[in-house]
């Protein structure tokens, strides 16, 4: 069930897009080329509502507020690595407490409570604590920046990590390819806590991204976005080629773009016109330049026949509207 | 929300859990976040009866663990509210990364803290082995011995807690089972007299104040981190003037008296344990069976526990002949802290007494009054003899062989 609470922030054309007042400001820490700065400013751009942000340790949080510093122009917390979710239920509640007992008035506009964490937060540490805030159905949305690696504390395996990417803890060496495991699909996942609005992202498609977005924030109920941010210091890319790289993602499909509404209603939201092969999107990080030796080239095969049939069953899942 | 007027008894029979429990409705706390543990889970059990019949127009916030429940409290906390909850054991062991982040905050909190044993062995009962596992945390500690002091203390840990100069979290603690689940006397303070003594919430950076957009939890590196633990430590001792002034004007409301240091019968005394909890109550029973034999015994105990009352407890120890600190927790391969802090107090007094270890009641085992009695009859040989009569520390009231550790040097 969707309300519309406050008047939704009209956003004509990138150039106003990304030139919108800023809360979060541009002087931090974050590589050159992070998705991450991306992402967070199209989604706290999305809104003129008053915003709380909590952030889980991680590449996010120790680039943007180190003491006597702050990039932060919206109230901000975070607490540890695995309870940026349940920080950002605390406030919600207490929100809610303070409208019940009257001490914020009722005519103060809600505010929007949006908490970003990282693929070791939202994908393992902190997994338990988010699937508590969505069963118990907070009114907050939570942004996973997936960069599918540990990548603040130097590259370890996260179960976002996909098969076949060297990591530092499962690297890629003379009797290994690196990751054995695919990817914890969590878009799946969240969306079985019947949460009202889950939705995977990426920033290169910045209309699709801000449309779910603002979805989200018009949603009652605690959201799930999944953000792939391409991490050029891990999946080792040169930093002015983090959109090139994004781009890759979202036409081989790897990365599909898409919504579920109410845990059942899929929809597809971004068709590529020309659908790239999977090879080449692996072919343009070094994290995977191992699986080009011939005795590995079977798991880019692999890969290509599962990502099809990934197409394929969204595409079914989007028909039946079950 | 209009919510419903509670008629109490001028007095009521509580355990300690309701004490609690009674304490946070009439404290109006805006956001309880728990997750239930035994023997505290009454705690957030009568609470959320009182909430589902109306009589409390805060939120409560049933988490999916101990961890969740702390940072809840710290995240509404943060947002601008009063917040408490209630754990034991391996709850508090749970929420432990927690204590320390909300400390670090600087956010109010109050905890129930119902002690029980920490596991392996799983065991539910009374010890202080998590009152112990906080005490590095930044918290601020006070122990109840009853069921009427957990009512006592539980509503004044919110005025202490969110003092201007205090602003850092308060552990109320009492015993489990053995002050928790033990209904006794409890003469309460009607709902608006206990409301207005703890007062109205005062703001403080609150992340709903909007005007004012504030940075929580920050990283400080080894710029600044020194600096910051610095002021932490400097806030929590500072802590000790709001907590006298806080059991002043209790008192002046309510009559009932306390101190941060507790004692009994110390004016006649040779000998003293130092404990902490329901052992403190136990001992006055066997200090006044003593009279007869001509021993002269008394029981000190910190009422607060954080800040340590260091001057008070030598003050108090001063004079004495023969004192026995009892630590109710497995030490883990030292002397009990108990032990380690009371020695830290004498040690530049000139009065020191004869000092020796006992642990105790591990797991809820039994302090009675014939085992306090046989140790003061200890304490009294050894003040008589002027040396210990045994090792350092002594496990007391454990079966198999007689355990004892570290021999006295030189006497």
């Amino acid at each position: 069930m969707s309300t519309l609470v406050n008047t939704q922030k009209e956003i004509k054309n990138l150039k106003t897009f990304s030139t919108a007042a800023e809360r979060f400001e541009g002087s931090h820490l974050l590589c050159p080329g992070c998705a991450h700065s991306i992402i967070v400013r199209e989604v706290l751009n999305a809104t003129n509502d008053n915003l709380v942000v909590s952030a889980s340790t991680g590449c996010l949080e120790v680039c943007t507020a180190i003491y006597p510093h702050t990039s932060w122009d919206c109230s901000w917390i975070h607490i540890g690595f695995e309870n940026s979710s349940t920080a950002m239920a605390g406030v919600e509640t207490m929100n809610k407490a303070l409208r019940n007992k009257g001490r914020i008035s009722a005519d103060t506009p809600q505010p929007k409570f949006v908490t970003f964490g990282g693929d070791g937060s939202t994908y393992d540490i902190g997994f338990q604590w988010i699937s508590g805030c969505f069963e118990r159905g907070h009114d907050f949305m939570y942004v996973c920046l997936d960069n599918e690696v540990y990548a603040n504390t130097g590259g370890q395996r996260s179960s976002s990590t996909p098969i076949g990417s060297s990591t530092t803890t499962a690297p890629a060496g003379s009797h290994s390819y690196g990751e054995k495991r695919q990817k914890k699909d969590i878009v799946s996942i969240m969306a079985a806590h019947g949460a009202p609005y889950v939705a995977q992202v990426a920033p290169n498609k910045w209309k699709d991204m801000v449309k779910k977005i603002q979805r989200g924030f018009d949603t009652h109920g605690p959201v799930f976005i999944n953000a792939m941010s391409a991490c050029t210091t891990e999946w080792k890319f040169a930093p002015n080629q983090t959109i090139e790289v994004s781009d890759l993602a979202v036409d081989s499909l790897v990365f599909p773009l898409y919504e579920i509404i109410d845990g059942r209603e899929l929809n597809i939201t971004y068709r590529p016109k020309n659908v790239i092969p999977v090879r080449d999107y692996l072919g343009a990080q070094p994290r995977f330049k191992h699986l080009f030796k011939p005795e590995y080239e079977y798991l880019i095969e692999e890969w290509q026949k599962r990502i099809d049939e990934r197409w394929v069953f969204l595409q079914k899942r989007e028909e039946i509207r079950m | 929300m209009n919510k419903r007027v509670m008629e109490l008894k001028s007095v009521e029979v509580w355990d300690g859990n309701m004490a609690n429990s009674q304490a946070f409705r009439q404290a109006d706390v805006d956001v309880v976040a728990a997750y239930p543990i035994t023997p505290s889970t009454a705690t957030v059990e009568n609470y959320a009866m009182f909430h589902a019949n109306g009589y409390i127009d805060g939120e409560v916030m049933m988490t999916e663990s101990e961890h969740a429940a702390m940072s809840a409290c710290v995240g509404a906390g943060a947002a601008g509210g009063r917040v408490a909850t209630a754990t034991s054991s391996q709850g508090l062991a749970l929420m432990i990364e927690v204590l320390y982040q909300a400390s670090g905050m600087r956010i109010p909190v109050v905890l129930c803290l119902v002690n029980r044993a920490l596991a392996a062995p799983l065991n539910v009962n009374g010890d202080h082995s998590d009152l112990y596992l906080t005490r590095d945390s930044g918290w601020i500690s006070i122990d109840a011995f009853n069921p009427q002091q957990a009512y006592d203390m539980t509503l004044m840990s919110f005025k202490i807690s969110e003092h201007p100069d205090v602003r850092l979290p308060v552990i109320s603690n009492q015993d489990g089972f053995m002050t928790s689940h033990t209904a006794q006397n409890v003469t309460p303070l009607k709902d608006d007299v206990a409301c207005k003594f703890v007062g109205d919430y005062l703001q403080v950076n609150a992340l709903l104040n909007f005007d004012k957009p504030v940075t929580h939890g920050v990283q400080t590196e080894q710029d600044w981190h020194f600096e910051h633990k610095a002021k932490q430590h400097a806030a929590l001792m500072g802590s000790k003037k709001v907590i006298l002034e806080t059991f002043a004007q209790f008192k002046e409301l309510t009559g009932r008296e306390y101190k941060l240091v507790e004692s009994y019968n110390l004016e006649n005394a040779d000998v003293a344990i130092v404990c902490l909890g329901t052992t403190f109550e136990t001992a006055m029973l066997a200090i006044d069976q003593l009279k007869a034999e001509g021993i002269n015994a008394a029981v000190v105990a910190p009422r607060v526990f954080r800040p340590f009352p260091l001057e008070e407890v030598a003050e108090a120890l001063q004079g004495l002949k023969a004192v026995a600190c009892m630590d109710r927790s497995a030490p883990g391969g030292t002397v009990g802290a108990l032990f380690n802090e009371v020695s830290g107090a004498l040690i530049n007094t000139s009065a020191r007494p004869l000092m020796s270890n006992l642990i105790y009641g591990l797991g809820g085992r039994d302090m009675t009054v014939a085992i306090l009695k046989d140790i003061f009859r200890t304490l009294d040989k050894e003040a008589r003899d002027g040396k210990l009569s045994g090792k350092i520390q002594r496990f007391v009231g454990v079966r198999g062989p007689e355990l004892s550790f570290y021999e006295t040097q030189g006497m």
